[in-house]
């Protein structure tokens, strides 16, 4: 039996119920319910785990542990615009720290945070695999390689 | 020796289009029809003869590890293919997926066959979108060609379903049972073993787990035979016991301080030096190498005098004069001379102080322990006696010395004693002039 929607009425658990039905409301289908969750809602709220945990019938301890495991669940709102630093190997020697450390002076921020207008998320990645194209800086899900200070600040400003 | 043709990357190199009417044309699902016209049992005893080793860093013997599979199995039995390429520096499993799908995917097919799997799961990382959609593509062509589905080309009994399961960032599911936690919809645990994967695996059930340049290989050997393929790389030294030889072709990434970084496919066996002269350009900005690591962050440093060391599974290893933990993922990164071993070491232990899943605790404690150590030296703290510290840490940590369930902690360990023993004096002359680089502010995991 699927559980009743939500009671805010929010038509997005509408969709987060089709997709657990998708999945027969499976236990491995969890992951995968989260993607959805953070495709749909931008982060993982508290009553968004609830009700994922009620709907594949899972303690909340696990679906709190899962989301909290996974370096990509984000329990926190994230910015309008989200620039993640890779910090690979390939990249940190040949000067992502200094990317980086460009990118907090210009947005005033520190790695993992979000800016207090909420534009810009700024954070760090592990290997990214674009070691290839190193230093590598991912803007709103686009790879950009071979990048320096002044690129990524140029890339930045139209955002803050 | 003749001019080495490309196999792996040979559509590749073409540009050659993705699509399924494409890959017929130059060949593709030739080696499914002879792998069909094979009895399973057969198609595994090709795979072993052509000592193909496992392509995802432990280099265990593919064929060998089919044979694990309990006989008469009533089923079901899956395959579950490890696309969580998060070694730093490795990207070659993005190139196969993205550029050649159908390659993988027919040797998904034929492992499949081979090993009685009626369900496949592809496992790839989060991070590799691109890659998820060509293999998706690749599988919804596969589905209308009844290469997928019931009765795959006609054969009675043959059936396959592959999905694709996507990661959500965390560097353990390239361990194989965290990668089948993780499949489970669990955080991604190692398990203890045995009883291994074979044996007991996805949802308790037999499951074969295998890398995805492995199966790509697959392909080939069946297409070719495996006395083709066994005609490529290092034979086995007859001398050393331990050593199974090396066979086949490779895929090399360079990266780092060289003037071309690439991916470049060449038998197994190739040195250090053609790869970074020959093939990445040299070193750039007319620098020298300090050091080169050999197969992903965990397996160690090569010097500068050990630049003419073979890059194959025999060459490499805890028991080689190199000591290096061994072949890993054959992704080569050069660090040049200007850049400082101790922030090359802090980056490196950040990570797998990130990345440690926190099940056991010498690795969760250890990795944390290695990093506050190598960031007090970063910040002119250190004292005399850290270096010795640090290689106790790296020493008690991991499987090897047998005080953690999976491998994590001793690739963490690994390059910790190895930094410290072949660039002691680099460090100890850091520590005594006090000197400082810049520091990061360290990111905590969210």
């Amino acid at each position: 039996m699927a559980p009743a929607s939500h009671p805010s009425g929010d038509k997005r658990f509408k969709i987060l119920d089709v997709t657990m039905k998708r999945h027969l409301y499976q236990h491995d289908a969890l992951i995968e319910v989260l993607h959805k969750a953070q495709e749909l809602f931008g982060f993982l709220e508290l009553d968004v785990l609830l009700y994922v945990a009620r709907g594949l019938k899972l303690p909340p301890s696990r679906v709190y542990g899962v989301a909290t495991f996974y370096h990509l669940f984000s329990l926190k709102p994230q910015g309008e615009h989200t620039c993640v630093v890779c910090m690979g190997t390939a990249c940190f020697v040949k000067g992502a720290d200094r990317l980086l450390a460009a990118i907090e002076q210009q947005a005033g921020i520190k790695a993992g945070q979000t800016t207090p207008n909420g534009k810009l998320s700024v954070m760090t990645a592990r290997c990214i695999g674009a070691c290839g194209i190193a230093p590598a800086v991912v803007f709103d899900g686009v790879t950009a390689g071979q990048q320096t200070p002044e690129t990524v600040q140029q890339q930045l400003k139209g955002w803050l | 020796m003749a001019e080495f043709e490309p196999v792996l990357l040979r559509r590749i190199l073409k540009n050659a289009s993705p699509s399924l009417e494409a890959y017929r044309a130059d060949g593709g699902y030739r080696a499914l029809d002879k792998a069909l016209a094979m009895s399973p049992a057969d198609v595994t005893k090709a795979v072993v003869d052509s000592k193909l080793r496992g392509r995802g860093g432990a280099g265990f013997p593919c064929g060998v590890k089919w044979t694990f599979l309990p006989k008469d199995h009533p089923g079901p039995i899956y395959l579950c293919v490890n696309a969580d390429e998060s070694e730093p520096c490795t990207f070659n499993n993005r190139i196969l997926m993205h550029q050649d799908p159908h390659q993988v995917l027919e040797g998904m097919i034929i492992a499949s066959y081979a090993i009685r799997a009626q369900v496949a799961y592809l496992y790839i990382r989060y991070e590799y979108g691109d890659a998820t959609r060509a293999m998706q593509q690749a599988i919804d062509e596969a589905y209308a060609a009844g290469l997928l589905g019931k009765n795959i080309l006609g054969k009675q009994g043959f059936d396959l379903d592959v999905y694709i399961h996507r990661g959500a960032g965390a560097y353990i599911c390239g361990e194989e049972t965290g990668l089948i936690e993780s499949l489970e919809g669990k955080r991604a645990w190692p398990r203890i073993k045995p009883p291994f994967p074979a044996v007991e695996g996805a949802f308790r059930k037999p499951t074969i787990v295998n890398n995805i340049e492995t199966l790509a290989c697959v392909t080939h050997i069946l297409d070719r035979g495996p006395e083709w393929f066994k005609s490529m790389g290092t034979p086995a030294d007859p001398a050393n016991p331990r050593d199974a030889g090396s066979y086949g072709p490779k895929l090399y990434c360079i990266s780092g301080h060289v003037n071309k970084p690439c991916c470049v496919e060449l038998p197994l066996g190739v040195t250090a030096r053609e790869l970074i002269d020959k093939h990445g350009g040299g070193v750039w900005k007319g620098r020298k190498a300090k050091a080169i690591v050999p197969g992903g962050i965990s397996m160690g440093f090569l010097t500068a005098d050990e630049i003419d060391t073979k890059l194959d599974f025999g060459s490499l290893g805890p028991f080689t004069k190199n000591g290096c933990l061994g072949l890993g993922t054959a992704a080569v990164t050069v660090i040049d001379e200007e850049t400082s071993m101790v922030d090359v070491l802090y980056n490196i232990c950040r990570f797998f102080e990130h990345e440690s899943c926190g099940q056991c605790t010498p690795c969760r404690e250890g990795t944390g322990w290695m990093l506050k150590i190598v960031d007090r030296i970063r910040k002119g703290l250190g004292r005399a006696e850290d270096l010795n510290i640090l290689e106790e840490v790296g020493h008690q940590i991991g499987i090897m010395p047998g005080t953690t369930i999976c491998g994590l902690a001793d690739g963490a360990g690994w390059p910790v004693k190895q930094a410290i023993r072949k660039f002691r004096a680099e460090f100890e002359s850091y520590i005594k002039s006090g000197k400082k680089t810049h520091t990061l502010q360290l990111v905590a995991a969210h």
